[in-house]
């Protein structure tokens, strides 16, 4: 066996890819395997990625052990698991010197089998499969479980926690318990009886998991829904932020059915698309419902008109925007952050919106709560920014507590005896307490609070008007609603130690960023560093930018949006910044970061050496 | 400029309905559309229609789009609520206002332009939706607000008031609710009251999706010769098939009709609407024949008006979803989180 790396190192730190065609039920059997070392105790990180396709496409899924407990992708890669025969030269390719590939041995492939620094370990899994299990499709599927024993020798997984797993999703259907768990006993006695196990590169128990879950951003944030006492839920069906609603449905299915009625608590619209979705979500709300719509790119792109009006006519709304690879139609299935500026300035005219930017999903689950509260303070539109690495892949995240004493703020909305007692009539955009936000009435509550809305130019009074004075009296407060949310809105997570460079970076970028200053710190580059959690930018972020003299600014798009955010939107002199960029579409590495940073370091010092 | 609000004369002898309110407490804004034009005298039907049946003012939620027939929300029952949303998409907003609070009655006003072109799909699927809503177009096939250009419902061979002739086929709204499962069809023109009226009553007492496709010239833009949609045109070539009289819940029904020319049908809430019929032959509970006839009588030159088609017994939006009595908008924070407790449970399995 070839090995480079010292083998010490790479116990519960190593990258596992599994090579598959999709549609060939390899996702049970990734989960199995992250799963069972998550429940060892050993820090995991999961990443899928998949095409946009239902079957026959190649598919891969990445699990970082990592006892660091780091949550980006590291950018190696160390045990291949290579399914495909399409892909398999280019994944063969792949593995870091040192590592090692499985592959099956049913038909052997001996010119492909290229490689002499790493161990090539073919296992017969489709004749072994053939040969104990019938019907087609059970084979295919119990390849991937047999694959998973294999692994499970070779890394020593505990195979009594993988059988576990395996009673709690076959519960109720003990042939597939059997099956599963046969298959799983064949890959693993193959292996110890073919190689020498376990490998140098393995896993070893660990107590870092407890009190955490592994969960994906969309789940969370459809929960952070359910917490927040959201109603209606319009939404049209877009990868990757489908989930979203799939899974506020199911923990609506559990925990908003009323047990006497049998009548369900909530209503979820499946629109026609993006545009009734959104109506329907102004509509809910501008009736006093919580009222939400996950969405991606594309559909935020059709849906800017009515949040124009929504903006203008001063009604909560809350959209969830899992990014994914633009423009157009660009690559569904990948990643990306490349809607913070639609997103920040949506539809025509003056406009500008809150903006939350997750960077996990614990913070997805919290800032959907968020979302509710400040829309419906401060009656406008709130995003949540999210994206598909942090909404569709597994992240392991504290376990989510819940404080019982949360009430719902629902903002300035007049009750019927406040309408009843009020001295004059109702004046729907009148800032009466002088704090840029006017008070609002629900429909139905009483005939003196009526009211018109209207997207078309009105007067403090809710009136029609095209004069200019009364126009700008309403478009002049609403600027000065937009600066109050600067205090309302989460504050940027700080790490400072007095350094002049720094980073700056938001949402799912932060894991990566995060391993990447341990990386430099090892190197000897200290650097401070600032994720962004909102939009507008408060008087803290401003403060970090003018307090570092340079400014490494790190996101996931070509044109960097963030960092045209910073200079519209805060004094910041433009020559601080430096941009990192990642679009690729897979999740930024934090190699990547590092090589940025390096890069530009040394070209400062040879500006200065120079002048 | 701002708002208009009509002075608030109060005349002690004006007749008051069962909640003690007059006419003029249903009233709004000022109209602020060309004299003679059609849609003030749908305002005036509606205000007819929705002080005979008291309902509280507050009770009526007010939705229109984008045009001068979309303006005409502001011109009623100031005591409700209004929402003139964005040009095509009223039937969205009146969709997620239904669902936050089921208890009120919601009126959508539109235009032709409004409801066949850019709001075309929202329009077929609230429909299809059976969303619990009176939806009025006010049909002038012109798009008024932008001065005059053709709209979808624009005949055939109608003429522009500058001569141009209209070369397209038209989109039928009767037609096309027909096709979409509206479970309540009807026609009827601006300028007859005594069949309007009792169509809006029974159209917000309907359970479901009530579509009324009112014919509303454009004095200023569609009004000529060559025009189909002409108050001339529309009075020589529509024809009532159906008549319907609204009769409130435990009132009787007195009048005498002939033999198989009376249909009753019973709403939701215990009141009826009577159905005359002026061709006796004609079902207006049958949609496949409903759609025949139409199809006949257009090949004749003649649009049937009245109620044109009724279901009463198709579930509505919120039946569909099985939703709570009580409005979503009412239900108290209590009844919709899990608490603490519940999410220890939802915690076990993701560990
Ligand atoms: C997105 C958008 N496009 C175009 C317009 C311009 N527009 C305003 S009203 C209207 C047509 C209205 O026609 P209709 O609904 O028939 O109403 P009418 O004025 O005839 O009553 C148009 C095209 C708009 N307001 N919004
Ligand atoms: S332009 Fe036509 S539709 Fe508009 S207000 Fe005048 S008459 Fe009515
Ligand atoms: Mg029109």
């Amino acid at each position: 066996m070839h090995t480079t790396a010292n083998a010490q190192d790479r116990v519960n730190d190593f990258v596992l890819k599994l090579a598959n065609v999709n549609g060939t039920g390899s996702a049970s059997a990734n989960t199995l395997l992250m799963k069972s070392m998550f429940r060892m105790g050993i820090p995991v990180m999961g990443k899928n990625y998949f095409p946009s396709n239902i079957q026959g496409l190649p598919t891969w899924y990445e699990i970082r052990v990592t006892r660091e407990a780091y949550v980006a992708r590291s950018g190696r890669i160390d045990i291949m698991v290579a399914m495909n025969a399409e892909t398999y030269q280019r994944d063969v390719r792949e593995v870091d010197p040192g590592g090692y590939l499985i592959y099956d041995s049913s038909w052997p492939r001996p010119t492909l089998l290229k490689r002499d620094d790493i161990t090539i370990l073919g296992v017969p899994l489709a004749r072994m499969c053939n040969e104990t299990f019938k019907g087609v499709r059970a084979r295919i599927l119990l390849k991937n479980i047999m694959y998973s024993g294999v692994l499970a020798a070779l890394l020593e997984i505990d195979l009594d926690v993988m059988r576990a797993l395996l009673a709690e999703s076959y519960s109720s259907k003990k042939s597939l318990l059997d099956s599963n768990t046969q298959a799983l006993e064949i890959g693993y006695n193959y292996a110890r009886e073919h190689f020498p196990c376990p490998l140098p590169t393995r896993v070893a128990r660990m107590d870092k998991t407890a009190n955490h879950i592994l969960i994906d951003g969309n789940t969370a944030a459809a929960l952070g829904c359910l917490y927040a006492g959201a109603t209606v839920g319009a939404w049209y069906p877009i990868t990757p932020s489908t989930s979203v609603m799939d899974a506020f449905k199911s923990f609506c299915q559990k925990w908003r059915v009323d047990p006497e009625t049998g009548k369900n608590n909530y209503l979820i619209v499946q629109a026609e698309d993006e545009l009734a979705a959104i109506g329907a979500v102004i509509g809910a709300s501008w009736n006093g419902a919580r009222a939400f719509t996950p969405t991606s790119g594309p559909g935020i792109s059709l849906m800017n008109e009515f949040i124009g009006l929504a903006y203008y006519a001063e009604i909560p709304a809350v959209l969830f925007d899992i990014q994914r690879v633009g423009p157009s139609t660009g690559m569904p299935t990948r990643t990306q952050q490349g809607d913070i500026m639609l997103a920040a300035y949506a539809s025509h005219g003056d406009t500008r919106h809150v903006l939350l930017f997750p960077a996990n999903p614990e913070e997805c689950f919290h800032q959907a709560i968020d979302a509710f509260d400040l829309a419906e303070r401060l009656q406008t539109p709130v995003f949540v920014l999210s994206d598909l690495d942090i909404g569709m892949n597994d992240w392991m995240c504290p376990v989510l507590d819940w404080d019982e004493s949360y009430k719902p703020d629902r903002g300035k909305v007049l009750t019927k005896a406040q309408i009843e007692n009020l001295p004059t009539k109702f004046h729907r955009y009148l800032d009466l307490d002088e704090d840029a936000i006017p008070y609002r009435t629900l429909p139905g509550v009483h005939p003196k609070g009526a009211y018109f809305t209207r997207g078309s130019g009105h007067n403090q009074y809710g009136g029609y008007t095209e004069d200019a004075a009364e126009y700008q009296i309403v478009l002049d407060r609403l600027r000065r609603k937009f600066e109050r949310a600067k205090s309302l809105v989460p504050k940027a997570l700080i790490d400072a130690s007095g350094n002049q460079a720094a980073i700056v970076s938001v949402g799912s970028s932060d894991g990566a960023v995060r391993e990447a200053l341990d990386i430099l710190k090892s190197r000897g580059v200290t650097l401070d560093y600032m994720r962004i959690r909102a939009f507008p930018f408060g008087p803290d972020v401003e403060k970090f930018l003018a307090s570092h003299s340079l400014l490494f600014i790190v996101e996931q798009n070509r044109d960097a949006q963030l960092r045209s955010l910073l200079t519209l939107e805060t004094p910041i002199e433009k020559h601080k910044l430096r941009s990192i960029l990642h679009y690729s579409g897979l999740p930024i590495s934090s190699s990547c970061i590092v090589d940025g940073v390096l890069a530009e370091l040394g070209n400062e010092k040879r500006l200065v050496n120079s002048g | 400029m701002s708002f208009i609000t009509k002075p608030k004369i109060t005349h002690p002898g004006l007749p008051k309905n069962d909640i003690g309110l007059t006419r003029r407490d249903y009233e709004g804004g000022m109209s602020t559309l060309c004299a003679g034009c059609g849609h003030d005298s749908v305002t005036a039907a509606v205000i007819e229609a929705v002080w005979g049946l008291s309902i509280r003012p507050e009770q009526l939620a007010k939705l229109s789009g984008i045009g001068c027939s979309s303006k005409t929300t502001a011109y009623f029952d100031s005591g409700g609520h209004g929402f003139n949303g964005v040009h095509g998409r009223m039937p969205s907003i009146a969709t997620g206002a239904a669902a936050a609070n089921r208890d009120l009655y919601y009126v959508g006003i539109s235009g032709d332009g409004d409801t066949l072109s850019i709001g075309f799909g929202q329009f077929a699927h609230a429909i299809r939706r059976n969303v619990n809503m009176l939806y009025l177009i006010e049909n002038n096939g012109v798009y008024g607000l932008t001065k005059g250009q053709f709209s979808a419902s624009a005949d055939i061979g109608s003429k522009a008031k500058r001569g141009e002739e209209n070369k397209q086929p038209p989109v039928d709204p009767v037609m096309t609710a027909l096709m979409l499962g509206a479970t309540f069809v009807a026609r009827s023109f601006s300028g007859d009251k005594e069949q309007l009226v009792p169509l809006i009553k029974a159209g917000l007492r309907h359970n479901g999706f009530a579509l009324i496709d009112v014919l509303s010239p454009c004095v200023t833009f569609n009004d000529h010769e060559g025009s189909t949609k002409s108050y001339e045109f529309v009075r020589d070539h529509y024809d009532e098939v159906v008549h319907a009289d609204f009769v409130p819940p435990a009132t009787e029904i007195t009048a005498q009709y002939a033999e198989g020319h009376a249909l009753p049908v019973t709403l939701h809430d215990g009141s009826r609407i009577l159905l005359r019929k002026l061709d006796p032959s004609y079902d207006p509970t049958d949609r496949t024949r409903a759609i025949g006839y139409l199809r006949e009588k257009l090949q004749q030159g003649e649009h049937v008006t009245g109620l044109i088609y009724v279901d009463q017994s198709s579930s509505d939006f919120h039946a569909v979803n099985n939703t709570t009595a009580t409005p979503l908008n009412q239900m108290a924070y209590e009844k919709l989180t899990p608490g603490r407790k519940g999410m220890e449970k939802i915690m076990g399995r993701y560990r």
